[in-house]
């Protein structure tokens, strides 16, 4: 299980716009390396970034081999009601990664 | 005497011949130019027009590794139901692959701003494009200066 670091507000008014910061350890090799014995590291990245509000989708981000290791992706949404936000992150060699945040909305 | 003069003539033209293949080999070898970037970009534009604005790339014109360099990207949007950001797609004209990243927002995001580090394996120009959601697609662009590329170099 890769270690995953979220920042979200514990708490925040109803309607506020939030910063949510996302941070996931993963090496996201590229593929376009050569490692020793003139030998291709093969390609093993994180290709989807799913985050959910209370089970509906808020963000999704596909990402490609130009994101640098350990993505960090912080994007923004409105607090609307208490409850949990989902995050998942899925990739090759079946890499997947599940991390949710508690969230009270006033 | 004529007959000598040909066939220096001939060596000279055969040498001249040969320092032009040298001159154009280089650009040649370089195997990803911009078309593989503006071959992205009509993968996901379509035939519509591109127009320059709204859309704001924040990225320091000097990085001295390419391995992370940060990225914010602000899309001027009052994200209500009727007028938000569809998506953000980003592009590199000189990365192996010119896909960075591609997002998708809805009125839910509030504000449309992401931010995030990204590789560059070489000094260039970075693209960024919006979509919103009447259909209409808006760009900004940004030059990066390089001094240590990522993908290609050997960097633990």
């Amino acid at each position: 299980m890769a270690r995953a670091l979220i920042n979200v507000p514990a708490k925040a008014k109803r309607g506020e716009i939030i910063a949510i910061k996302t941070l996931i350890s993963h090496h996201m090799e590229s593929g376009f390396r050569v490692g020793p014995m003139g030998v291709m590291i093969p390609r093993d990245i994180i290709e989807t970034f799913v985050c959910t509000y209370n089970g509906e989708e808020i963000f999704r981000a596909s990402l490609y081999q130009a994101i640098a290791a350990n993505p960090f992706i912080t994007f923004n949404t409105v607090a609307i009601a208490s409850g949990t936000l989902e995050f998942k992150w899925t990739g090759d060699n079946g890499f997947s990664a599940t991390e949710s945040v508690n969230i009270i909305v006033e | 005497m004529t007959e000598a003069s040909a066939t220096r003539r001939q060596i000279l033209a055969a040498a001249g011949g040969a320092a032009a293949v040298i001159l154009v080999r280089p650009a040649q070898a370089q195997r990803f130019t911009s078309g593989a970037m503006n071959l992205a970009i009509r993968k996901v534009v379509g035939e519509a027009n591109v127009t320059p604005g709204k859309i704001k790339l924040d990225i320091p014109p000097l990085s001295e590794n390419g391995n992370s360099v940060a990225m914010a990207i602000t899309v001027d949007s009052p994200m209500t139901a009727k007028d938000y950001v569809k998506a953000i797609h980003v592009f590199t004209e000189k990365n192996p692959q010119p896909n960075v990243i591609s997002v998708m927002l809805g009125p839910r995001a509030g504000r449309a701003s992401i931010a995030t580090r990204i590789r560059l394996a070489d000094t260039q120009t970075v693209t960024a494009i919006a979509e919103l959601s009447d259909g209409t697609f808006w760009s900004d662009t940004a030059d990066v200066i390089i001094t240590l590329g990522a993908c290609l170099e050997d960097t633990p």
